[in-house]
């Protein structure tokens, strides 16, 4: 599964969105779950406005200085017995993936969450290169088994389906008998991995953050699935978007508290591991041979531009978890594996406009988004920064809204004009007016109409009111 | 105190009642008031679609409108908010950007200028009846006016105000949001409508227009008995 998920355009999708009632309470009752749970964590940490920006600094000196970082730990990982490559497109990261698996003869890769293997599409690549691929994230594996389910949530990817949803893919695949509990569910799960755990070459991960001063990497996880990806195969690959680095360990604390605050509401989560190159000598378990493939795809595109900030992202999905438009139409709608107001920044970013262009306009601007966000990314102002880029750098906004809106700054930068447009505004519409409402609009206003009323423009306006008061004629 | 009203063209044209009471309000508060009458409309709707050249035109109408005014008070937290992004729009102008950032700080939504400017808590108003409030997204997050309103309608005398569910969700509106979104927005409108609803009260405030035109039309759509009031018509409200 690529970034882009599905060929259904984006109004096709959010129909389907709206209409999965399934999709939906799963969606609210999580939202509101982990709303709660964040507002508890960061209540009782205390000056959270303090420690968010704080992480917004770190995250933007991280940014300015990413070469510096990136050479440091290059530097570092080397030196540490392991090998670094950068990856400036998908294609040479798969390439270079799939080269380590051929030269290892690996047969079978266990592999830990992460997103951006999800954006590179690597399952596949790995398995034309002859892998058999076993996603161990309990969420990615329900996914897998059930016939490549893209995600639909940052953190929780299937977060969309139900735990009898769940049940019916382990019996149908799996051979499944029991019930639909979730411990019974995730004991079946376990033992089905355990055994891949033991059996697998190569283990991949995702890298929450890699500290530049030590060439180590950290993954951050509830279900330890990561340490076993890690502990077992002999070889193991772990792959980065660019921008996921930390200077030192100092700043990797601070990050890790906003990420699991922010993310499930915990203080910290159940595993935070910390590796650090190939095992040593004498070490019980680790790899033999250890390797950092580090993404670009894109990222560096945004350095330096007016979306920079959207890289400050630490994959939390607080912003997804308190917006109300993912709320009604569900992760998929989105058509990116990044889902919700991140999603609708970084996607067009990424994946451009063609593909993305109704993804900036699908928020109503709440800021609920830009106010969760641990490291202070201005969502919305982003979202209207990708509305100006489309209109005036782009230009491919509808000809009918350029008229209106060349027709509007006429109008509101010229008193007469305005007067003269509000006076008239009562007689045009009284057609359409009936009990001082309007049912059925004309033109633009119809697809107001279609679901709501529309007041009728009052036949004094305040300021011939305020004139006749002015005139003592109140 | 003298005061110039930024009426709003919402206000202005579909909602002049509520101008009326917030001239009258302001007045009982004692301030003298004006209505700078070349003003027109504060730029949102383009802004937030990206035309921003245009914005600009508009902007620089507005600040020349309230370049005398001492504070300017809007009955719209959202409206407020958007004469305060107006520097935004002049990184390149300093000239622009000194007087946008003039306007922003005298400019005022109408509960914050009541609490914060004039120290007033108590407006004397008087409404028996059953209410709920509901928060607009841009006057709470982006004016940051989290408990003016509040504290101005816990003296409204016989008035009950009953919490809201899930008051930090937006109603849907989002200005062109609400027409280019009609599918997400009429869903986040509806499931609005039915906690305004849960809280079985008879009047949901607001204040804002937009999003009492947008919670207002979906309520009449749907043929609830439920009264959609602008604050300030509450806050001016006197039952003898």
């Amino acid at each position: 599964m690529a970034m882009k998920i599905g060929e259904d355009k984006f109004f096709e999708r959010v129909d389907k969105g709206v209409q999965n009632t399934f999709m939906r309470n799963a969606v609210v009752s999580a939202q509101e779950r982990m709303q709660g749970k964040r507002l508890a964590a960061v209540e009782e940490l205390g000056n959270w406005e303090e420690w968010r920006k704080l992480g917004e600094e770190i995250r933007t000196h991280t940014l300015e200085n990413i070469d510096y970082y990136l050479e440091q730990l290059s530097e570092n990982v080397t030196k540490r017995g392991g090998h670094v490559f950068f990856a400036s497109t998908k294609e040479e990261a798969n390439e270079y993936i799939s080269k380590v698996a051929k030269e290892k003869r690996a047969k079978k890769v266990v592999k830990s969450k992460s997103m951006v293997t999800e954006e590179i599409n690597l399952n596949a690549a790995l398995e034309k290169a002859g892998c058999e691929v076993i996603e161990t994230d309990l969420g990615e594996y329900i996914l897998q088994l059930d016939d490549h389910d893209p995600p639909s949530h940052i953190v929780v990817p299937a977060l969309h389906k139900n735990k009898e949803q769940i049940r019916d893919t382990f019996k149908e695949k799996r051979g499944y008998d029991k019930s639909e509990i979730p411990e019974e569910l995730a004991l079946f799960a376990r033992e089905q991995l355990r055994q891949e755990f033991l059996s697998a070459d190569l283990g991949i991960t995702g890298c929450n953050f890699a500290v530049a001063e030590s060439g180590s990497i950290s993954l951050v996880t509830n279900e330890g699935n990561a340490g076993l990806v890690t502990a077992l195969p002999k070889t193991q690959i772990t792959v980065m978007g660019m921008e996921r680095i930390v200077p030192t360990w100092e700043e990797l604390d601070i990050l890790v508290s906003l990420l699991c605050r922010s993310s499930v509401g915990q203080k910290l989560t159940s595993y935070i591991t910390g590796l650090t190159g190939p095992k040593d000598e004498g070490d019980v378990d680790g790899p033999e041979e250890f390797h950092l493939v580090i993404v670009d795809n894109g990222r560096s595109n945004i350095l330096g531009t007016e979306f920079q900030s959207a890289l400050n992202c630490i994959r939390c999905a607080a912003c997804v978890n308190v917006c109300p438009v993912y709320r009604h139409i569900g992760g998929h709608s989105y058509g990116s594996i990044y889902a919700g107001p991140i999603g609708a920044v970084l996607t067009p970013l990424l994946g451009g406009y063609e593909d993305y262009k109704e993804l900036p306009y699908a928020s109503s601007l709440c800021a609920a988004c830009t106010d969760a966000c641990p490291v202070k990314i201005p969502l919305h102002e982003l979202l209207i920064k990708h509305r100006r880029k489309i209109v005036e750098d782009e230009k491919k906004s509808p000809f009918a809204e350029k008229l209106a809106m060349k027709g509007y700054q006429l109008a509101a930068s010229s008193p007469s004009l305005y007067k003269a447009g509000t006076k008239s505004a009562s007689t045009v519409m009284a057609p359409f007016t009936q009990s001082n409402s309007i049912q059925k609009g004309p033109g633009p206003m119809k697809p107001w109409t279609d679901v709501r009323d529309f007041p009728a423009p009052n036949k004094e306006r305040f300021r011939d009111w305020y004139k006749k008061r002015e005139k003592g004629e109140e | 105190m003298k005061v110039s009203l930024f009426i709003t063209c919402l206000a202005d044209v579909f909602y002049s009642n509520v101008g009326k009471h917030t001239v009258e309000l302001l007045e009982k508060l004692g301030c003298e008031v004006d209505f700078p009458e070349q003003q027109t409309c504060c730029g949102q709707p383009a802004y937030n679609s990206g035309y921003h050249k245009e914005t600009k035109e508009v902007a620089k109408h507005m600040i020349r409108t309230f370049e005398d005014s001492d504070y300017v008070v809007g009955p719209s937290g959202s409206c407020v908010a958007m004469l305060r992004e107006y520097g935004h729009l002049f990184e390149n102008e300093p000239a622009w950007k000194e007087k946008a950032e003039k306007l922003a700080s005298k400019s005022f939504e109408l509960t914050q200028f009541i609490v914060e400017v004039l120290k007033v808590e108590n407006v004397n108003a008087s409404l028996p009846a059953c209410a709920t409030y509901h928060k607009s997204c841009h006057m709470t997050r982006l004016l940051g006016v989290k408990d003016a309103p509040g504290k101005l309608l816990d003296h409204v005398e016989g008035l009950e105000v009953k919490p809201l569910p899930n008051s930090q969700d937006c109603c849907g509106f989002g200005g062109t949001f609400s027409v280019k979104m009609v599918p997400i927005s009429e869903q986040m409108v509806d499931e609005k409508v039915q906690h305004v609803e849960e809280t079985g009260a008879d009047i949901l405030i607001g204040a804002d227009c937009g999003c009492l035109m947008n919670i207002g039309g979906r309520i009449n759509r749907k043929g609830k008995p439920i009264k959609v009031m602008h604050i300030a018509e509450v806050l001016n409200s006197e039952v003898k």
